[in-house]
């Protein structure tokens, strides 16, 4: 199979030739993806998988309406079909609409995903080698019950031609490489079952091969497999009010949930009531809100090299920039893209984005960071009295307005009187969004400062799976709510 | 393309290809679509409207033991079809040499072939975004309108055909009354009816009528709770997920009710489940070719009975498949219903919590299964079986030994026929058939 961009040079002709330029605004958006899927499980490989997936959405704003259409059909034929579709919606939902509001930018520009060593240079019986290898390492002892080692490949070409009624034009070319390594090793006593994996899912990001490299594939599955058996010996995690210390693949989490979730234009303007929910932010509250303590720096930053959310122009095609959503622990500005924006009068984002092409574009999260401090990993530790330092979430809960949460993670590390202590097995916390970021009070320097992203984030009606990017250093917060397992 | 067309359509790319297979190759082939018009509204008003066709046809390229597996997107247009399945399988014979045999192959060379079909009467999108903003007007309303075509198919080299069609519609819907006060219902079926409309309609204005009450905030602790069936769909929904019901995990140690395998616990011996095929909305067969038998008993009288296999866990573990699927969760689940009456379980409450809908649940301790997730929309706290105020989010932590077991004081004498109304890729065609349940108390910390 092909890229198609290069492969059928009369398709952007074709896709070109159909938008109409008697709308107010119309779009075409074309994705194309291959992607590989390879897996070694308990040292045998799984059926390998290979998804070729393209179609357009076509979209067109009209007269007060608004109506899509998502085809796989790219004929001449299949594409004017769609065109006819979604000025039918146009025209059914005017004056029915809850906005109006269209994109307006018709910018023109390319992004491509950095590779330093193409995902093709390692050859298939090499990926699954390495898969076979770090399998081995993983199954060690007859307490470890099941393992497995798998690596994603993903190519996504996208294509937005855009055209307005007053004759202007715009195209976004932008194409991702994304590579999502994982590894895991599930060990079992009695009724004591204990998973340790390779970061969750977080280790992931744009790039070639050398994606492995920078979260250490090669070097991890001894380790994986060694903790995993570890936590069948520990203790469970102590329960009671201490200092949390929150690793960057926790912090993935806790950052996604508490504070990407919340600040989402669409959920706060009320979209999103009926699944993903609501938030406790409201729009009075920018500017002004203390969202955390003063250590609290977040930014939206699609420009990180490498970062899983990484892109130049968001899917309604308005150019993407660095931009603080919380600055100094004051709230500035909400995860909203265009269209948002101008419903809440609040300031945004470039982060209007569709999963795939058969799916209309919300306000989603990005590249969300939390910016690092100024102390060293080892300062945070030692200045905790008594905590439990967390690696790896497992388990994931918030309510709908994105308040009350608990967090579980894989692997707890006891902390008392500044020193690590000793291993504990499920470790969880539990707090409120609206004053859990105010008890930080530590926030690690970038040594320990670290790029990830969530591969599957969940949001929307009709339902999108999203990759999010993340980067945290290690965070310390005081006097939370902490516990262990079983009852 | 119409629905029968697709089902033509199918067989003709299945037999072409089967023309050109090579040596002793066997083709496994499944198709998924849909053509959905679908309304997002908020606010009783639209957010976004459209329509998605799309078609998905995934092949398996057996060689012997050997095999390896790809999908394409169809564009139905037939010549670019057959060169796109022509490419793929060039690749996926190319992969296959360097593969080694797969000791866990299996799949279904006995061909029964089957077709079920149904079709239903669903108004025009324009006639029923009318019939929707009516309803909403002058409330708040927000969620989801989706309607059309559903099929599924399965074929193979070996003359193998299956077919599972519907037509249907569902609004997933709320009335908002305010902030996170709201009364959540679904209309869902095959053929469109105004007066089951109003029913559902008058029955969410009552509900928002209930929520304009003074809310309260309950502390953290123990309360008589009666789940209603939204409710315990989520519980079920978490256990299935995470592997309770199939049989790898049950193998390799990591499904939640590990202490029924090891310690010899039980649930409640009110609670019987099953994967209830016959009265499901899913398609009968799988992605092999095996076809599900119209029940699987998982857990019978509160202990364990069977679990559901796939053809690969059935050749790894050296028993028989029942025709599950890779994930080995139930499509169509299955509690029975008790004794206790539906129409007055207010009454049977008598003082606690009345929770309408749970969310987003999850693991506090899997191997335990001690769950969490917080209570949403409509939860009411009850005294002498009335209503006396909705309730603010609480957070329960408690484990299904609990809720399903010793605490467990009975499940309503109606289950409630519950459409799975998720969209990620594709509509589901899951459901659930489950009843309520009263517990004598349930664990909230926050």
């Amino acid at each position: 199979m092909t890229d198609l961009l290069i492969e059928s040079q009369t398709l952007e002709e074709r896709l070109r030739s159909v938008l109409p330029g008697d709308v107010d605004y119309a779009s075409v958006r074309l994705v194309d993806e291959r992607s590989e899927h390879l897996t070694v499980r308990r040292n045998q490989l799984e059926p390998i998988f290979n998804q070729f997936d393209t179609g357009v959405m076509i979209s067109i704003w009209n007269d007060g309406g608004l109506g899509y259409a998502a085809t796989t059909d790219l004929s001449e034929a299949g594409l004017r079909s769609a065109v006819d579709r979604a000025r039918y919606w146009a025209t059914v939902t005017a004056g029915s609409m809850v906005t109006a509001a269209a994109p307006r930018d018709h910018a023109t520009g390319t992004y491509t995903s950095p590779v330093e060593v193409t995902w093709d240079s390692l050859p298939l019986d090499d990926r699954i080698g390495l898969l076979q290898q770090q399998s081995r390492l993983l199954g060690i002892d007859d307490r470890i019950v099941n393992w497995g080692a798998s690596l994603v490949r993903r190519d996504v070409d996208q294509l937005l031609l855009t055209r307005s009624r007053i004759g202007a034009t715009g195209r976004i070319e932008q194409r991702f490489r994304f590579v999502y390594p994982s590894l895991q090793a599930t060990a079992n006593e009695g009724t004591n079952t204990q998973t340790r994996t390779f970061g969750g899912h977080a280790f992931c990001g744009q790039g070639g091969a050398e994606v492995l490299g920078r979260y250490g594939f090669g070097d991890a599955a001894s380790q994986v497999a060694e903790q995993a058996l570890e936590l069948l010996e520990a203790p469970n995690c102590p329960t009671g009010v201490m200092d949390a210390l929150l690793a960057p693949d926790q912090m993935v989490l806790q950052i996604h949930e508490s504070i990407g979730h919340p600040l989402e234009l669409d959920r706060i303007l009320g979209d999103e009531r009926n699944y993903a929910g609501t938030s406790f932010v409201t729009p009075e509250m920018f500017g002004t809100y203390r969202y955390g303590s003063e250590l609290l720096n977040v930014t939206f930053d699609p420009t990180v090299p490498g970062q899983l959310a990484s892109y130049a122009f968001d899917d309604d095609g308005t150019p993407a920039r660095r931009q603080y959503l919380i600055e100094n622990g004051i709230l500035v500005r909400g995860l909203g893209g265009a269209v948002s924006q101008e419903r809440s009068g609040v300031p945004g984002v470039a982060n209007s984005r569709a999963n795939n092409w058969n799916r209309p574009p919300i306000d989603r999260m990005a590249n969300l960071n939390v910016e690092p401090g100024e102390s060293t990993l080892e300062e945070l530790i030692a200045s905790i009295e008594r905590g439990v330092y967390m690696h790896t979430n497992n388990s994931w809960s918030i309510d709908d307005s994105r308040n009350k949460f608990q967090f579980g993670c894989e692997y707890g590390q006891l902390i008392e009187d500044g020193e690590i202590v000793g291993v504990v097995r499920n470790p969880g916390y539990r707090g409120i969004s609206s004053n859990f970021w105010r008890s930080l009070s530590g926030v690690a320097d970038a040594d320990s400062f670290t790029v990830m992203g969530t591969p599957n984030c969940g949001k929307g009606e009709l339902n999108q799976e999203i990759g999010t990017g993340h980067a945290s250093p290690a965070c310390k917060f005081s006097n939370i709510e902490v516990f262990g397992g079983e009852e | 393309m119409s629905s029968r067309d697709d089902q033509a359509y199918f067989d003709e790319l299945v037999t072409t290809a089967t023309s050109a297979l090579v040596g002793d190759e066997v083709l496994l082939a499944n198709v998924s679509g849909e053509r959905t018009d679908f309304i997002r509204l908020n606010r009783s008003e639209v957010r976004q409207a459209g329509t998605i066709d799309q078609r998905t046809l995934t092949v398996d390229l057996v060689a012997g033991r050997r095999h390896v597996a790809g999908s394409i997107r169809l564009s139905g247009m037939r010549s670019i079809d057959d060169a796109r399945i022509a490419a793929l399988l060039a690749q996926l014979r190319d992969q296959r040499r360097v593969v080694a045999d797969d000791p866990y192959l299996l799949y279904n060379t006995e061909p029964t072939s089957t077709e079920r079909i149904e079709r239903g009467s669903i108004p025009a999108p324009d006639a029923a975004l009318a019939d929707i903003r009516a309803a909403g007007s002058g409330r708040d309303l927000v969620g989801i309108y989706a309607s059309g075509d559903t099929f599924s198919g399965f074929g193979n080299s070996l003359g193998q055909r299956n077919w599972f069609q519907s037509s249907t519609f569902n609004l997933d819907w709320c009335f908002y009354l305010r902030a996170d006060k709201a009364a959540k219902n679904l209309y869902a079926g095959f053929d469109w009816d105004d007066d089951a409309f109003a029913a559902k309609v008058d029955w969410s204005a009552r509900q928002v009528a209930a929520l304009e009450r003074d809310p309260i905030s309950l502390a953290p602790g123990e309360y008589r709770t009666y789940l209603a069936p939204r409710a315990m769909e989520e519980v079920i929904q978490l256990l299935s997920w995470y592997g309770a019901f199939g049989r790898r995990a049950l193998e390799t140690r990591q499904t939640p009710l590990l202490k029924m395998l090891v310690e010899d616990v039980t649930l409640s011996p009110m609670v019987s489940i099953s994967e209830d095929t016959a009265n499901g909305v899913a398609a009968n067969f799988q992605s092999a070719g095996f076809l599900r038998p119209d029940t699987v008993p998982l857990i019978v009288d509160g202990k364990y009975a069977d679990t559901l296999v796939s053809p690969r866990s059935a050749q790894e573990y050296g028993v028989p498949t029942n025709g599950a699927g890779d994930a080995e969760t139930p499509l169509s689940v299955a509690i029975s219903p008790g004794t206790l009456p539906t129409a007055s379980i207010d009454e049977m409450l008598g003082t606690g919590l009345f929770v309408g809908n749970l969310w987003y649940l999850n693991f506090s301790d899997q191997a335990a299964c001690r769950t969490t997730g917080m209570t949403r929309f409509a939860t009411f706290w009850i005294e002498d079986g009335e209503i006396v105020a909705p309730v603010d989010v609480l957070r329960f932590d408690d484990t299904a030994f609990h809720l399903l077991g010793d605490r467990l004081e009975g499940l309503t004498d109606e289950a409630e026929v519950l459409l799975d109304t998720s969209t990620y890729g594709r509509r589901s065609t899951g459901s659930a058939r489950l009843p309520g349940a009263m517990v004598g108390a349930m664990r909230f910390v926050l």
